[in-house]
């Protein structure tokens, strides 16, 4: 009835308490709100960036998540086709789905044997066509653009290397990586060219002769029996991966390429099948279908899902990460709007004593004095939160118009800093209600010793 | 039946180690009806024994009972009811809410007693004209002047249709010539809305618009007149 009218009312009154107490909780919603749309941002940000790269799920072989690095060829999916034939027709999956393609892990020995230099490197043999589909992947809008991968239209024996290892294989001058410090060349390294067994090994494939200023490596491997298996590449473009760890021993390949150099001439297999999604929420439902459709296929050869949460688990932890200081922080402001409303609802009622007297006195309840003063915290909150989320939207509005920049994992060139607050309704309502909710929880303690003064106390309060 | 019945009524306040016996045997009626004064000097208990008729203080002893009702024995929410509907307070220091207008505040005790708007739009409109406020209606407080406050205060009192309004020195804060008028207003509403009236002052001139006069010192009755009683005497002595 008349409560909140009379509750704003009270407000109005003493005009510049009012005012202190709701800029306390604006410049609390805007902290809250705009480390919550900066974690968001970047959550959202790795999020993308990893499905870009690795889809959303992987299709593998029992038990290669654990031990398969060991040993890839051994969990290699045969039929890899036919799964993915069985995804891609399914009714329920086949509108869930962007891209299915396979995929081929190995590890093995890249080196440069003109500069007598060598490292181990995970290799990853790519579909280059439903790789660079899934490079367009941007469900969230952001600004990240990533470029077609550099194997497009690229012959079978092209890789693609990461900028660390040009570094250590001393690529950079012939890759034109730039800053990226080479070793003085001072005398050349014990062999100017491969051992004679690798060489031998080499020779067995059909080698194109090296043209000058190309970069060529060669890549060792082990192959399905064990046997070392050396493949001749031409290193088409060096790329900074996301991670120092990756960078420093990425090689991409074609999928063909990496088959021939696991199972050679035998009936070539994939490691995993990548699926990626249109949105990410579809994660649960499109895993419940597959485990739905794996427990149909032959048993030969026993699959399991994995998520890109689970094979990237950095992404996890940062997450975690963010999550706890967004909740330190909210606790944090939460705690001080508590205490500022609190005090400002406290003052209220001193003040307003002898107007608790005479409320009572005409027969107003004990809880209608608590209401009163509830419903004008509330009514504080309430503007502090419409307030509070307006000022948060103008202020990420200038932080993402002010051309901050930042560079997400994964990516080449620095991409505009944004703070995602506009359309995280969520995040907005949650933070809202938060704060009216802490303000009436405040409030009850002054309240409630308004209610229970003895009236002719309260009376003879001036 | 009286309106107010008080039965050897005790109230002691404590302070630190020494009590203040501040009533001591009180027997009261307040007559229906009636415009009692209760007067006596300052400190005798004036206020202490209109808190208890305006069961917003509890005796320690003795029984008080209200409109036929033994208030000692309501809840504390029974009671509140009890005050909203049955009795009216006026104030030495006016106490309206200054953020409401004049005729919001006359209108606040009418939402207590959840009365129908078209009749609190009424009575409002009726009480105003009564006090010779109308013309003030949107005003606030802050506003007005002293006597005018007390008007609203008069008025905010009656609107619930009480059976007794109680005003503790309603005068003390005005200048004898506005609490003069005050007075005779008061009188004039309490005839009107046939409501009984009980209103204290240190002041003994107040005493001839009385119908019953209480004199209490130190914190006993030491003298009720009522109006026959002092007419018989006039008729006496004349
Ligand atoms: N809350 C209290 N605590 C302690 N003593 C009190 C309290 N209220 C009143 N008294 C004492 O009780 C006695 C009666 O006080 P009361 O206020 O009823 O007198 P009064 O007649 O209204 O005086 P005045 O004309 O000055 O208003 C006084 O001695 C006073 O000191
Ligand atoms: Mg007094």
């Amino acid at each position: 009835m008349r409560t909140l009218s009379l509750a704003l009312r009270n407000l109005l009154r003493n005009r510049r308490r009012s005012l202190t107490t709701l800029s306390a909780m604006v410049i609390g919603a805007v902290t809250v709100l705009v480390f919550g749309g900066y974690s968001r941002n970047i959550t959202l940000s790795l999020q993308t960036s990893y499905v870009m790269r690795g889809g959303h799920l992987q299709i593998q072989r029992k038990d290669y998540f654990l031990y398969g690095s060991g040993n890839p060829a051994a969990y290699g999916i045969a039929e890899y086709q036919h799964v993915i034939d069985v995804v891609a027709r399914d009714p329920v999956l086949a509108p869930m789905l962007a891209v299915v393609t396979p995929t081929i892990s190995l590890g093995g020995i890249a080196g440069n044997f003109a500069a007598g230099v060598s490292r181990t490197i995970l290799g990853a043999g790519l579909v280059v066509a439903d790789r660079n589909r899934m490079r367009g992947w941007n469900d969230y809008g952001l600004p990240i653009d990533l470029p077609p991968s550099p194997l497009t239209g690229t012959a079978e024996d092209a890789v693609v290397i990461g900028n660390g290892v040009a570094r250590v294989l001393e690529l950079c001058e012939p890759l034109k990586v730039p800053n990226c410090p080479q070793r003085t060349k001072s005398e050349p390294a014990a062999g100017a060219s491969a051992p004679a067994d690798v060489a031998a090994l080499s020779a067995l494939e059909a080698r194109p002769a090296a043209q000058p200023g190309e970069a060529r490596i060669e890549l060792l491997a082990a192959n399905v029996h064990g046997a070392p298996n050396v493949a001749s590449l031409r290193v088409v473009k060096a790329e900074r991966q996301g991670f120092r760890e990756f960078d420093d021993m990425f090689v991409g390949m074609h999928l063909a390429q990496a088959q021939r150099l696991l199972y050679g001439a035998e009936k070539p297999q994939a490691t995993a099948v990548v699926l990626q999604l249109v949105h990410t929420s579809q994660i649960p439902a499109a895993k419940t279908r597959l485990a739905e459709l794996l427990a149909t296929m032959p048993q030969r050869e026993p699959l399991e899902v994995q998520d890109f949460e689970t094979l990237n688990p950095f992404y996890g932890q940062a997450i975690g990460m963010f999550a706890a200081i967004f909740g330190f922080i909210s606790a944090l402001i939460g705690a001080i709007v508590l205490f500022t409303v609190g005090n400002t609802m406290s003052m209220a009622v001193i003040e307003r004593t002898a107007e608790i007297g005479t409320l009572r006195a005409m027969g107003l309840r004990r809880s209608g004095i608590r209401r009163l003063f509830m419903s004008e915290a509330l009514l504080l909150g309430l503007m502090g939160a419409v307030a509070g989320v307006a000022a948060a939207l103008c202020v990420a509005w200038l932080v993402n118009h002010a051309g901050l920049t930042w560079l997400p994992p994964g990516q080449v060139d620095p991409v505009p800093l944004t703070v995602r607050v506009w359309g995280e309704t969520p995040m907005m309502l949650g933070t809202a209600a938060g704060l009216a909710l802490v303000a009436v929880v405040s409030a009850w303690w002054p309240a409630r010793r308004a209610g229970r003064m003895l009236i002719v106390d309260a009376l003879r309060h001036v | 039946m009286n309106v107010v019945s008080m039965n050897r009524i005790g109230k002691t306040y404590h302070l630190d180690a020494v009590d203040v016996p501040a009533l001591i045997d009180i027997d009261l009626e307040i007559r229906p009806n009636c415009f009692t004064v209760i007067s006596g000097p300052s400190g005798s208990g004036k206020t202490t024994l209109l808190n208890l008729i305006g069961c917003i203080d509890q005796p320690d002893r003795g029984e008080v009972i209200v409109a036929g009702e033994a208030v000692q024995k309501l809840s504390d929410d029974a009671l509140s009811d009890f005050r909203a509907r049955h009795i009216g307070f006026i104030f030495q220091n006016f106490n309206l809410l200054p953020v409401l207008t004049v005729e919001e505040n006359v209108e606040y005790p009418l939402l207590l007693a959840r009365v129908p708007a078209a009749e609190r739009k009424r009575r409002i409109g009726a009480l105003l004209d009564a006090v010779g406020l109308a013309r003030k209606a949107r005003n606030i407080p802050g506003q007005l002047s002293g006597g005018e406050r007390q008007r609203v205060a008069i008025a905010r009192a009656l609107a619930p249709s009480p059976r007794l309004v109680l005003a503790d020195e309603p005068t003390a804060n005005l200048d004898s010539h506005t609490g003069a008028a005050i007075i005779s207003l008061m009188r004039e509403m309490q005839r009107e809305h046939h409501v009984s009236f009980v209103f204290s002052s240190h002041d003994p001139k107040v005493l001839a618009e009385a119908d019953d006069a209480v004199m209490i010192r130190d914190g006993r009755i030491e003298k009720i007149e009522r109006r026959e009683q002092r007419e018989q005497r006039k008729e006496g002595t004349s």
